[in-house]
């Protein structure tokens, strides 16, 4: 047992460090720890900036021009992100489909998708649930129909994140009723320019418009866009779902969270001293920094395994289990310390350079909204019932 | 014992239930959400024209209830139906404190009350958090009566309102019992000014900013220096009410989930049929009987000495907190992504309901208290 870092991951640390004091732009770092709105603008002045030193593709083998880092230097990667308060790596396109195209695609399409995801070409989302498929991801109605050299696509899929920025979606699609369920679904790119694509913004409870539904009718897509074979879509989308579920603990996420909130709790006051010195809250804050500092060991662990050349099978499942708990629970006691103020809710002051000032203190707004939209992290990328499912099956052997 | 209601609070729940039912929608609501009053003047004056807020009033004062079962059975069925009227603000609190406090001429302005004028509480500051007692704003005798300056925090319908009752410091520091005064205060007084906003779970509020505002020597509401007794006993009939009012959402909410599992189909099958959540729902229905319990404590006790009225205070809203806590977590995760949505009725529910936590002292706020006042 060592839990010390070798010389060379502190160096790697160090050389992150450097790097991000120096190329991150204090007007990002600004609006990420503020809880502002990100733009479509921040994220691509943020990609371009990995991408000029080659950390973009922080998942992506050498070839392909990504990093070709470890799990351990990805988990310092992240770390290092959170904490300077970077904007995240939007993963539909680095993350999600990258990973597949390199593992399924055809040579022709990673020679043309893979660089337009680095140079920022491409904003990809990704178009699996429907109205009727959520955890049961294999009822998937949209159907593609081969005609000729196109497929003929009709159909909606729903809560496409940030699908409003993209110019391309991958769908699971339905190409065959035959056999079961998972048997006869293909997984496709389209341009989401093609006639007949719609996007609608929904609103979710934080009052942002971050999901959409995305309607097909009609469309027509080149067959060269089928990744794979037609009818084992399957396979990639779980391929893909592994992906998903890399950095779920959000370990960094969590930690700057929590330092968030520390200093919020040390700036209010509550029955005339500091709400960090309430007894009743200090053990709601001291149980769940316990809770993150035991999760940052366990997601270590995996990490570690998947570095010796284990892939992680459902070990995610737990640390997607436990890391979602833990995040919101840290938002709740949030929106908890900021008392009364938790109520107005300016959703103006969010936009950088909003001429509305906050009611309250600064960290108000953010801390409500954040609460609200993170109920988000245990329900997408598989609900934590769906994980817990996965545990019993595949571990408990139940 | 005997847990049924009486004949009148009976016809008083079924009539504002049906008349709820019948006239607020989801769409409803969001207009409300989205207007420029932060309210429904249609339901409000519905709302009036059937008497509800003559429901929190005495007889004496003009009104023909005014218990803790009045105001829960009110409550209860404002939460049902989710809607934000400025009911508390002028029925309960300002209302209330004038019924308690005021002269003669002033109780006269509770018959304007009953028929629909709008009165705030103006009371919260930004240091105060849920103390009662944290008063700064200052308010000075002169030659023609008051003057008053200070700033009071989300103060809920403000902007609607025709009058403000506000706590002013008369004498002592700004965390004593003693020495708070509270002055019936017109919204259009000069030196007055509002930020108002929208708030999370619908409504607007207002940070009410008051600069040198001089009243008349008859604006004092009561004895000078003497009101926080008063002000606690209002926020122990807040408490009851917004309680009241927490149990009504989370009554909807369940319908609404126990409807959600039983029609929404995954793998072939209702998702209720699922044990993990069929437990989870049997949870949700336990702590929100508990809830009930809690509200009729409360309910029950608002006449009671001072001691026991506190207990039960931060018994019901400690609870409260941790039930609602639980019903709009759970509901939300139970629906999946359509529980996220703004759109769905849920949201706003859950939203309101989470809310509930941040009035009138939250559930840490009411452990302490409770524990405080167990061992006095
Ligand atoms: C903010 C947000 C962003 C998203 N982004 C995307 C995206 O970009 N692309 C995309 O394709 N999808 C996205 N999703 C969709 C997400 O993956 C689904 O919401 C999720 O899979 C759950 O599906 P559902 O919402 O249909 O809920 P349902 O599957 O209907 O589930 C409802 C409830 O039933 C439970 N349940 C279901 N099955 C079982 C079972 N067998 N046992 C026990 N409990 C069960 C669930 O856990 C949940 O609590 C997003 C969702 C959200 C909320």
């Amino acid at each position: 047992m060592d839990l010390t870092y070798t010389d060379d991951q502190k160096a790697f640390r160090d050389e992150v460090r450097s790097f991000l004091a120096e190329k991150l732009p204090k007007r990002l770092s600004d609006k990420v720890a503020g809880g502002k709105r990100l733009t479509k603008e921040d994220y691509e002045e943020w990609h371009a900036i990995l991408n000029e030193k080659g950390w973009l593709g922080v998942t992506w083998p050498k070839e392909h021009g990504g990093t070709g880092w470890d799990a351990v230097e990805r988990h310092i990667f992240e770390e290092e992100t959170t904490r300077a308060a970077a904007p995240r790596i939007v993963p539909f396109g680095l993350n999600m489909l990258g990973p597949v195209l390199m593992k399924f695609g055809s040579k022709e399409q990673q020679a043309h998708y893979l660089p337009r995801i680095l140079n920022g070409d491409d904003w990809w989302c990704q178009g699996y649930s429907e109205p009727g498929a959520g955890s049961d991801l294999a009822s998937v109605k949209t159907t593609a129909v081969r005609e000729g050299d196109h497929y003929i696509v009709n159909g909606q899929k729903t809560w496409t994140t940030l699908g409003q920025y993209a110019n391309m979606i991958f769908c699971l699609v339905r190409t065959s009723k035959d056999g079961k369920p998972q048997e006869g679904i293909s997984f496709l790119l389209i341009d989401m320019d093609t006639p007949g694509v719609t996007v609608r913004p929904i609103v979710l409870i934080d009052g942002e418009a971050e999901v959409n539904e995305v309607w097909f009718e009609d469309v027509k897509v080149p067959a060269e866009n089928l990744v794979g074979e037609e009818n084992k879509g399957w396979t990639y989308a779980k391929y893909l779902l592994t992906h998903e579920r890399t950095n779920i603990a959000g370990v960094g996420f969590a930690t700057s969270a929590l330092s968030n909130l520390k200093r919020i709790a040390g700036l209010e006051q509550s029955g005339g001293k500091p709400l960090i010195e309430n007894p009743f809250f200090a053990a709601k804050m001291a149980q769940v920094e316990i809770d993150l500092m035991a999760m940052a060991t366990t997601n270590l662990r995996t990490i570690a395994a998947a570095a010796a050349g284990n892939a992680p099978g459902a070990e995610s499942s737990m640390l997607k289990i436990k890391g979602t708990v833990i995040r919101q629970e840290i938002n709740a006691l949030t929106r908890q310390a900021v008392g009364p103020y938790a109520m107005p809710f300016v959703s103006e002051a969010l936009d950088e350079g909003a001429n509305v000032s906050p009611v309250g203190p600064d960290y108000a707004l953010p801390a409500t909204q954040s609460y609200f939209n993170n109920r988000k992290l245990s329900i997408y990328g598989g609900s934590n019932e769906v994980q817990r499912q996965i545990i019993s099956k595949a571990i408990l052997e139940l | 014992m005997n847990f049924d209601l009486t004949e009148e609070r009976q016809m008083l729940q079924d009539g504002l239930r049906r008349y709820l039912r019948e006239n607020v929608t989801p769409e409803a609501l969001n207009a409300a959400t989205d207007s420029q009053t932060g309210h429904s003047e249609a339901v409000w004056e519905g709302l009036t024209e059937m008497g509800v807020i003559g429901a929190l009033f005495s007889e004496d004062d003009g009104g023909f209830g005014g218990a803790g079962f009045d105001l829960s059975v009110v409550f209860e069925e404002m939460g049902r139906a989710g809607v934000f009227e400025p009911l508390l603000e002028t029925g309960v609190l300002a209302g209330g404190l004038i019924a308690a406090l005021g002269s003669d001429a002033q109780k006269e302005m509770i018959e304007e009350i009953i028929a629909g004028k709008v009165l705030s509480f103006a009371h919260g500051e930004p240091r105060a958090r849920y103390d009662l007692n944290h008063v700064e704003t200052k308010a000075e005798q002169t030659a023609e009566g008051w003057t008053l300056s200070g700033t009071k925090t989300v103060v809920g319908h403000a902007a609607i309102a025709d009058a403000f009752v506000v706590s002013a410091r008369t004498a002592g520091d700004a965390a004593d019992e003693d020495g708070i005064s509270l002055f019936l205060v017109p919204a259009d007084a000069e030196g007055l000014s509002i930020r108002d906003y929208p708030m999370n779970g619908g409504g607007r509020a207002g940070e009410v900013t008051l600069d040198g505002v001089t009243v008349p020597a008859d604006a004092l509401i009561g004895e000078a220096g003497k009101a926080f007794p008063e002000i606690e006993k209002a926020a122990a009939r807040a408490t009851a009410a917004i309680s009241a009012e927490a149990l009504g959402l989370m009554e909807t909410i369940r319908e609404l989930t126990v409807g959600y599992l039983q029609q929404r189909k995954q793998f072939g099958k209702p998702i209720g049929k699922f044990q993990a959540l069929q437990h989870r729902m049997a949870d949700v229905l336990i702590e929100i009987e508990q809830a009930r319990s809690a509200v009729i404590n409360l309910a029950g006790h608002l006449d009671s000495p001072r001691a026991e009225r506190e207990r039960h205070v931060s018994a019901t809203k400690n609870l409260i907190g941790r039930a609602g806590r639980l019903v709009a977590e759970e509901s939300i995760q139970m629906h999946g992504g359509i529980g996220m949505t703004q759109e769905y009725a849920l949201g706003h529910l859950a939203k309101r309901l989470t809310m509930v936590d941040h009035r009138f002292g939250d559930t840490d706020f009411h452990l302490e208290r409770f524990i405080r006042l167990s061992a006095a």
